[in-house]
């Protein structure tokens, strides 16, 4: 008897105890990249992004497979094609203890264009919208002057500020913290450039209420460096785990993995653009050749069979990877259901080299970044030697990224390996952006550094981008897909990477397709 | 003597303008920051507003003439990444690699020249042979290498020291410095002791080359028939004699350490000049670039001129008044 009390006592201790220490718990995750300010309109730049969802939120938000639903917005919705109305969720503070109002929003879009010296601004997703107007203090009415379907998507990048913050507070004020007053789960604490950022929960918090009490981030950079402080247990929790370490960490029984297929595909591009005097087209020797056998669909289509992208996943990116048929995997918005991976078939590939008046072939050099993307040098070298296995006999050249892009985009490359993160989360990002005519004053084919071009694939594109109809303009972008990607080769996808977080055991988040680390999303496994 | 460093002063200015137009130069070719910085979905009318608020719409050698005109008044721009003056951005961070360097130079002088002492005196004796392979490793061993196994060893395995990143700080003279308390030290011993390596190598190596020459010398021998004390032979006359050599070295080295901490600061993500400056290249950061280069160059002046100044006290015979450059 006294034992089963003794027993039972125990159990009770134990379990406030443990209830307790859960209470007071503290989170240290380690980042991959620096946060560059706190500024949530100053630098449209990924890890930016992810830190300023902690304290400030947006309209719109995504879920880890980027779909979208309500954020400070609890609903919205289009009246005709060119108006937006947006219900602001009941209730909901900000840091100061301010209600949110949809004054607040206007006061937000009106300083989002003006944000003195901001290397890459958000003003593109305010851009479209030409008058915003408060119908009473939680609805909003959103005017744009072309039908815009992308509008809750565009939202989604927004963070809401308090209309006085919004209305004076300069990019120091963010970094010092002064201005840091949002709606999010965590209040801000301390931000020292480079080395750490430090958070406290919201106790006041609208949604639901995140684990961790106290939250420090530090940056990490270097990958292994990352993995050891994993391992010392100095943090509880990495984000870019590299793939070298995947298959050792994963037999280890002090951590847990979650990985996700992000929104990023490798692709090739071709310069489809010149007619002739491609810069890096020679004949089989290695001397310049005039005429430019990129430009035919049969060519390109022939160097995508040439690539065996299961190997290329398997070996090289240690099966971080899924081999691509299009320009975003296939769970996402817009998608095509009928594009697959092309298969590997070095046959088809010699056949239509001959068909297109190439039988023995041409030279190549592919050009490519060292240190953008997750291995991506080697993955470029693989890609050479099976084009030359195969019939084009193909060098490598790479490069940092800061030299890479500003060559690229001055198109002095005619065969490149490079990436796309379709932020939106849709179809239509990649689209307008790889494969649509270069057109500067319409914003269309601004990564277009292979100037592809096909009207039927900018028709179906433009009429997709003004459909307001959720369905109708997904059938639209994935016939565009079909068309551009599956009919043309416009690029040759290659792979979607795949983004691993690596936790303490005890611990588990839910792999997210934008690459985002969220410690309110974080939480200890039941 | 003052007209000395007054002279060595004026080159400075000199050299520093020659460095700012290699780099702006030098950087204008690797490419265009705009492509770098905006958004890959950016749209020209967005490339032409981050181009206009950086000022990198007008010709380069307006923005080169701007650039002059503001460091003469002693401002070198604003960084684009951090929109911050470049030098508060480097200057917040000094702090952190200065410490670092000086506590892993004061590692590889205290260890260093006493080994090197002993490896040179008794270069028969088994402990001698044993630092002298000992200090082959450390300058062959890859700095990123030495800094995991460390890590692995001492953060992973024993679990002793904390694996990465900069303690707790403590305000002194404004500055904040992490290696004036415990906690702060445990922080940057692993990344001290892995600068200090190499370091550490070459003064050992370089004190025992001196030592060995210097014993055989004949004032060594005078000093010894006269009947002095091994400790005042050794102590003041050989000493004296061997620091010249080991007083310039360690000064570059010192600036070495500053300057390009890189590869430590990375790996152990200490918030360090050198990471950033690595971080501004990649993003093409130009102010921040020029700025960090324009101090390093300046800190190897000075330490240069520190050196030439105490060869003086350490050697009589050099009348700095008399060099001529």
């Amino acid at each position: 008897m006294l034992r089963t009390l003794l027993r039972a006592f125990g159990a009770i201790v134990l379990s406030l105890l443990v209830g307790f220490s859960a209470r007071a718990a503290d989170l240290v995750i380690g980042l991959s990249t620096p946060v560059t300010t706190l500024d949530p309109h100053f630098h449209n730049l990924t890890p930016n992004n992810s830190m300023a969802r902690h304290v400030f939120e947006t309209l719109i938000k995504q879920d880890e497979n980027q779909r979208i639903m309500p954020g400070l917005a609890e609903s919205w919705k289009a009246i005709g094609d060119l108006e937006w109305e947006i219900k602001l969720r009941k209730g909901v503070k900000f840091h100061n203890g301010q209600n949110l109002t949809a004054d607040d929003v206007i006061a937000t879009f009106k300083r989002v264009p003006n944000v003195p010296n901001s290397p890459a601004s958000f003003a593109f997703f305010v851009r479209p919208i030409v008058e915003a107007k408060a119908v009473d203090p939680l609805t909003l009415r959103l005017k744009t002057d072309k039908p815009h379907p992308l509008l809750p998507n565009d939202m989604v990048a927004i963070m809401i500020l308090p209309k006085a913050v919004a209305e004076t507070a300069k990019t120091e004020d963010f970094n010092s913290g002064k201005a840091m007053i949002g709606t999010g789960s965590y209040r801000f604490v301390e931000y020292v450039a480079g080395d750490r950022v430090v958070l406290k929960r919201n106790d006041a918090y609208h949604g639901q209420k995140p684990a961790w009490d106290n939250v420090r981030f530090k940056m990490i950079p270097s990958a292994p460096a990352r993995v050891a402080a994993l391992l010392a247990g100095d943090v509880q929790m990495i984000e870019g785990v590299p793939t070298a370490d995947i298959a050792q960490l994963s037999k280890d029984s002090r951590v847990v993995l979650s990985s996700a297929v992000s929104n990023r595909v490798i692709y090739l591009h071709m310069d489809s653009g010149r007619e002739k005097n491609s810069p890096f087209v020679t004949t089989t020797d290695g001397k310049p050749m005039e005429a430019n056998p990129l430009r035919d669909a049969k060519v390109r289509k022939a160097i995508s069979k040439m690539i065996d992208r299961d190997a290329i996943v398997s070996r090289i990116m240690e099966g971080q990877a899924a081999a691509a048929g299009q320009l975003l995997p296939d769970q996402f918005f817009g998608t095509s259901k009928t594009l697959k991976p092309e298969k590997y078939d070095p046959e088809g590939a010699k056949k239509l080299l001959a068909e297109a008046g190439y039988p023995n072939g041409f030279g190549l050099t592919l050009h490519a970044p060292n240190n953008r993307y997750i291995n991506d040098a080697a993955v470029a070298q693989a890609v050479a030697q099976y084009m030359s296995r195969n019939g084009i006999p193909t060098k490598v050249e790479t490069m940092p990224s800061n030299v890479f892009f500003s060559r690229g985009s001055k198109l002095e490359f005619s065969f490149l390996l490079a990436g796309w993160g379709a932020e939106t989360g849709e179809t239509s990002s990649p689209l307008r952006s790889l494969l649509a005519t270069y057109d500067q004053k319409a914003g269309l084919g601004t990564a277009n550094r292979g100037r592809f071009s096909d009207p039927g694939v900018d028709a179906l594109l433009t009429q997709a981008l003004t459909t307001i109809d959720d369905t109708k303009r997904g059938v639209m972008l994935a016939r565009a897909s079909e068309k551009a990607v599956g009919e043309l080769t416009g690029l040759v996808p290659l792979h979607y990477e795949v983004s691993t977080w690596a936790t303490r055991k005890g611990l588990s988040y839910k792999a997210r397709a934008d690459q985002y680390t969220f410690a309110y999303e974080t939480r200890p496994a039941k | 003597m003052f007209v000395y460093v007054l002279r060595r002063l004026s080159q400075t200015a000199l050299v520093l303008a020659i460095t700012s137009l290699l780099v702006f130069g030098g950087l204008y070719l690797v490419g265009d920051p705009v492509e770098i910085l905006v958004n890959p979905s950016a749209d020209q009318i967005e490339k032409e507003r981050a181009a206009a608020a950086l000022g990198l719409d007008k010709p380069i050698h307006e923005q080169y003439l701007t650039f002059v005109k503001g460091a003469l008044t002693g401002n070198l721009g604003n960084s684009f990444v951090y929109a911050r003056p470049a030098l508060q951005v480097i200057f917040e961070r000094m702090p952190a690699t200065l410490e670092l360097a000086f506590l892993a130079m004061l590692i590889a002088v205290t260890i260093g020249i006493p080994l090197g002492l002993y490896a040179g005196l008794r270069p028969g004796s088994p402990v001698s042979k044993a630092i002298m392979a000992g200090s082959i490793l450390g300058f062959s061993l890859p700095t990123f290498w030495v800094g995991l196994i460390l890590i692995i060893v001492f953060a992973v395995q024993l679990g002793w020291l904390p694996s990465t990143g900069r303690g707790p700080t403590t305000e002194v003279l404004g500055l904040q410095l992490s290696i004036l308390n415990v906690e702060g030290l445990k922080y940057a011993l692993l990344p001290a002791i892995n600068l200090a390596l190499f370091k550490l190598s070459l003064i050992i190596r370089l004190t025992r080359a001196q030592v060995r020459e210097q014993s055989l010398l004949d004032y060594i021998k005078f000093a010894r028939a006269k009947g002095l004390s091994n400790r005042r032979v050794i102590g003041v006359h050989l000493l004296k004699n061997i620091m010249i050599p080991l007083v310039t070295v360690i000064g570059l080295e010192l600036g070495s350490v500053i300057a390009f901490a890189v590869v430590t600061e990375t790996i152990f993500a200490w918030p360090g000049m050198g990471k950033l400056v690595i971080d501004s290249i990649f993003q093409l950061d130009r102010p921040v670039v020029v700025a960090y280069l324009l101090v390093v160059v300046f800190m190897f002046i000075l330490i240069n001129l520190v050196v030439d100044l105490l060869y003086s006290i350490l050697d009589p015979r050099v009348r700095l008044a008399d060099v001529r450059s």
